[in-house]
């Protein structure tokens, strides 16, 4: 029964959503008052279904109803009732639920933080992200349902992949979907402004909010899995330049992109047409990326279940998306006029070098993964491009970005004054080279690489500061803290995610020159020494708990002779799976990373283990929290909380103003 | 003419399109073999059935012949086993065995029970000659002609028609 | 509860046994890094993306070995992955060789950059043309007066 409502709810959505795909943008374009209200409602009965529908898988894997076939695939009468409800996007069918889910929440988040805009664009835009659900509910509905049953039904079901039962899963992908889903928003801003003809500044502020708060969320979702990867792959990792991660790393990056641009278009009218084509393509990445992972075309740890059928729907849908938004670019794009004149050295310059950086990072990030099967499918060679390419290439390309983002910020607008900003940042520049130099040196032993990435870390604080001081100083008469609150938050929101970028990169250098590794034998009372610590053996402990098996170490850890703590680290058996599984010891304040690997023999208690000691890389997911961080400061700026009256007068400005040509 | 370069998004993706539409019938996973049209490996391999009897990859010059990788363990190869079986009864060309990581006594088994296509079968317990042809996932088969040198690899189990359309014309071929 | 009782049994039982130095797994470690190095950057030809240093498969510890004893015989990381792309092709290197059909792939990113940038670059230049060549209408000359010496208005 319940299954079979939550089918009917998608089928009543699929109709509501071509209703809203299709009435509201020809309404846009007819003047037809009727048509373009239908819009909202539209938007919130499609969320409320496919909530619905939701509801009911949730609860299809809660009551274990093994009728339903992907329950059966991806559940188990033991399974933890968290990941009973994790496992919904366990799963090809499910993720794809997921999607639209997070989609139709975004259409409802628009349908109510819209009362600002003009009738004919939140038509056109909850129109277009419609026909985005009418792809999405086509696709499930027809070659995709989680809702197929299995007859006759299962007695207990095939469990969820063990390296699922982790609460990384239950964070990770809805935080990723609400990341790089919510660029729909940017893009059917984009749409609309292309179809209504009206670009213009103001269009620019209205995208920007919706914008980074989908990169922050996206920020966010890149980061969980990161570390995800890290605590439960048992070898110490955190990227891999796999396609799947490729995939949700574009988005950022012309996501990134887009963020920066959409800065000029808003504050400068400057360069709208290249914001929108931005716009379409870091949405454009998006579906590649959910193509990419499901279609089989790619080999993945990550990736779904293969099946061509569903491959070529997603392409088809792909095409026409993207395909469709290229051509009305090319078509209306040429007629939207310059905006504000601004010289060759200028802060519009310095965002727009930017772009170039970040798009050319995303285009090789495409290459690499791509390549092989370019090459393959001209039946020219069969060929790996892993992480020794991205590695190489990524960094060469993103430094140059690094290095702006000191000086960008303190660029004037219009025109900027190079040696003015080159006096003001001489101290930054020496101080942060010199420590650079001499830093290597007391970690442990010299780097170039490490010398680079810290100077270029360094760069960014001291710029940072230097800007920071220099708004802050003006600033008459009260208190610091009082001054600081009067910062404007999008201002330090930008200065707080490119703090952000600098712990990044912090992080990624030093643990990448400093980590130290051991693979030993360890038996009772065994010690092993990894960077300044000791770690001495105690044993393993054997145990259950609802479908699995254990094994547990356990590591005295000592320094200098204090004892510190005790790290356990264990061995998974899942009732279902052949192969064992690790959950490894991790204290990401002190660094040490144990991972238990097999027992040595049957005759001995002695196990195999692996001791990583990697210093600063927490300092990786603290960089990515600080910057996400950044964004939700941004948008918390005053003024994108307009008021009901400020909204209707921006709006008649920019009626009269716009000359749709 | 400037209008032209708005197109140019839309003309890459296409591309791209083309590229990714062509991929979806492409296997990402299969390595094809670098060894086509080189010399076959040398190997000196004790036989399965008889410890004390050894071939080498030189006694196989003059002739065409087929090397079938397999193994007790493997459950393709339990698939193929027939259609190998059927076509050693044809006697167009020899085929050879290896044998590849396994127990002498669960290989022999095997072969009782599912019957024996091969004029003999190498014993590789350690792997070693695998990797030297570039195997990596059993069952795998070469055809090797006069001269030692490899002219086809079947990567996966052999089915009728990849008999008839690449391994019987193949053979004829070299036999010719 | 039961890990804090074990935690201390295990705790009394290292106080009393004496502490050894673990045992490095393989004679020689320094090959064995060596080895685990190189297999960084080589694909495991049986799994889902992973390299040869990562992967629990039988084939994937065979080729370790087999790196191992190429090591011990003398041969230089450039002759062992000389060896086994002779045996399982480029597919095996995570590096791809640079050779002819991988030059787009090589140069690509700085071409893209390089071409990128100098865009840009032309793009204002133009930009800087246009603009110039635009003087204002005298209707719009009238306007910017009006604005210059009235108050500032309520543009967005």
């Amino acid at each position: 029964m319940i299954p079979e409502l939550g089918n009917f709810a998608l089928m009543v959505a699929l109709a509501v959503a071509l209703v809203q795909g299709m009435l509201p943008i020809v309404g846009a374009a007819r003047g037809n008052e009727a048509w373009m209200g239908l819009a909202r409602p539209a938007a919130r009965a499609v969320f409320v279904l496919v909530l619905l529908a939701a509801g009911c898988l949730v609860a299809s894997f809660v009551r274990d109803d093994f009728s339903v076939l992907y329950v059966a695939t991806n559940s188990t009468r033991a399974l933890p009732l968290r990941y009973k409800v994790a496992a919904f996007w366990g799963g090809h069918e499910g993720s794809m639920l997921l999607w639209l889910l997070i989609l139709s929440f975004w259409m409802f988040a628009v349908s109510v933080f819209s009362r600002h805009l003009p009738q004919s664009m939140v038509a056109r835009i909850l129109g277009v992200m419609g026909l985005i659900a009418v792809g999405f509910l086509l696709f499930i509905l027809l070659t995709s349902n989680p809702f197929d049953r299995l007859i006759p039904a299962a007695e207990d079901g095939r469990d969820l992949n063990p390296l699922l039962q982790d609460p990384g899963m239950v964070a990770h992908p809805p935080m990723l979907y609400m990341g790089y889903v919510g660029f729909s928003v940017a893009f059917a801003f984009a749409i609309a402004a292309l179809l209504g003809g009206n670009l213009d500044a103001t269009w620019a502020r209205w995208s920007r909010p919706w914008t980074t708060v989908a990169w922050s969320f996206l920020t966010l979702g890149i980061c969980l899995g990161s570390a995800w990867a890290y605590w439960t792959l048992g070898w110490g990792g955190w990227w891999f330049w796999d396609p799947v991660e490729n995939a949700s790393f574009m988005p950022w990056l012309a996501g990134t992109a887009l963020m920066h641009s959409l800065a000029v278009t808003e504050k400068r009218g400057g360069f709208k047409v290249w914001t929108v084509l931005l716009a379409i393509f870091a949405f454009s990445l998006s579906l590649l990326g959910t193509f990419l992972v499901r279609s089989g075309v790619l080999t993945s740890v990550h990736a779904f279940a293969n099946d061509p059928r569903r491959g070529v729907f997603i392409l088809l849908f792909l095409s026409l998306v993207i395909g469709g938004s290229l051509a009305l670019y090319a078509w209306r794009a040429p007629k939207v006029g310059l905006g504000e004149r601004f010289e060759l050295i200028s802060r519009e310059t310095m965002l727009l070098t930017n772009n170039v950086l970040f798009l050319a990072a995303a285009g090789a990030v495409l290459l690499g993964t791509l390549y092989p099967l370019f090459l393959d499918s001209l039946g020219l060679d069969k060929l790996s491009v892993g992480p020794p390419y991205f590695n190489f290439v990524f960094p060469l390309l993103m430094a140059p970005a690094l290095f702006l983002m000191g000086i960008g910020p303190l660029a004037r607008w219009k025109q900027a004054n190079l040696p003015e900003i080159a006096v003001r940042l001489k101290w930054a520049f020496g101080v942060s080279l010199v420590t650079a130099l001499l830093l290597p040196l007391a970690l442990g032993h010299w780097s170039w690489l490490a010398a680079a990435g810290l100077w270029l870390a360094l760069w960014i604080y001291a710029a940072t500061a230097v800007n920071l001081w220099s708004r802050l100083r003006p600033l008459a008469g009260t208190g610091l803290l009082a001054r600081f609150r009067s910062l404007p938050l999008g201002y330090l929101g930008m200065l707080t995610a490119h703090v952000g970028v600098a712990t990044f990169i912090v992080g990624v250098t030093l643990v990448k020159t400093y980590e130290a590794e051991k693979d030993v034998q360890m038996d009772i009372g065994d010690t092993v020494t990894v960077g300044p610590y000791t770690l001495q053996f105690g044993g393993v402990s054997n145990g259950s708990r609802e479908n699995y098996l254990f094994s547990k170490g356990a590591f005295q850890v000592t320094r200098n002779g204090q004892i510190v703590e005790t790290m356990y680290a264990e061995k998974r058996q899942f009732v279902s799976q052949a192969e064992p599984s690790t959950v490894a010891a991790i204290d990401l304040v002190r660094d040490l990373y144990i991972s238990l690997g097999e027992a040595a023999g049957s005759n001995t208690s002695a196990w195999i283990v692996r001791v990583y000691y990697k210093p600063f890389v927490h300092w990786v997911w603290g960089g990515c929290l600080v910057m996400a961080l950044g964004g939700v400061l941004a948008l918390s700026d005053r003024r994108y909380r307009l008021t009901r009256r400020a909204g209707q007068e921006a709006l008649d400005g920019t009626l009269a103003g716009t000359v749709p040509a | 003419m400037r209008y032209l370069r708005y197109l140019i998004p839309l003309g890459a993706f296409l591309v791209l399109t083309g590229f990714l539409f062509r991929g979806l019938w492409m296997d990402p996973h299969q390595v094809p073999s670098p060894l086509i049209d080189k010399p076959a490996p040398q190997f000196r391999l004790t036989q399965v059935a008889d410890p004390a009897k050894s071939l080498s990859r030189d006694q196989m010059l003059g002739q065409v012949w087929l090397l079938n990788v397999w193994a007790s363990w493997c459950v393709s190869c339990r698939e193929e086993h027939p259609v190998l079986v059927e076509f050693a009864k044809s006697g167009i060309v020899p085929i050879y065995g290896l044998d590849y990581k396994d127990t002498r006594d669960e290989a022999l088994k095997w072969l009782d029970r599912l019957g024996n296509p091969y004029q003999a079968s190498l014993f590789d317990a350690d792997g070693r000659v695998g990797i030297d042809y570039g195997v990596y996932g059993v069952p795998e088969t070469y055809v090797i002609d006069k001269s030692g040198t490899i002219r086809y690899k079947q990567i996966g189990p052999i089915t009728p028609e990849i008999l008839n359309e690449k391994i019987v014309p193949l053979v004829k071929k070299l036999n010719a | 509860m039961l890990s804090r009782l074990l935690g201390a049994l295990l705790l009394l039982a290292l106080l009393t046994a004496g502490a050894r130095e673990a045992a490095p797994l393989g004679e020689d470690p320094a090959l064995e890094h060596r080895m685990m190095v190189l297999a960084e950057e080589l694909r495991c030809l049986v799994c889902q993306n992973q390299t040869l240093a990562d992967s629990h498969a039988d084939l994937a510890a065979d080729l370790r070995q087999e790196i191992l004893e190429l090591m011990k015989k003398g041969q230089s990381d450039e002759q062992i992955k000389r060896y086994l792309v002779a045996r399982y092709g480029d597919f095996v290197l995570y590096r791809p060789p640079l050779k002819a059909a991988t030059w787009l792939l090589w140069f690509g990113p700085g071409v893209l950059l390089v071409g990128g940038l100098a865009a840009l670059y032309l793009v204002l230049l133009r930009r800087r043309r246009l603009a110039a060549a635009e003087p204002l209408s005298a209707e719009q000359e009238q306007r910017a007066l009006e604005l210059l010496s009235g108050d500032e208005g309520q543009l967005s």
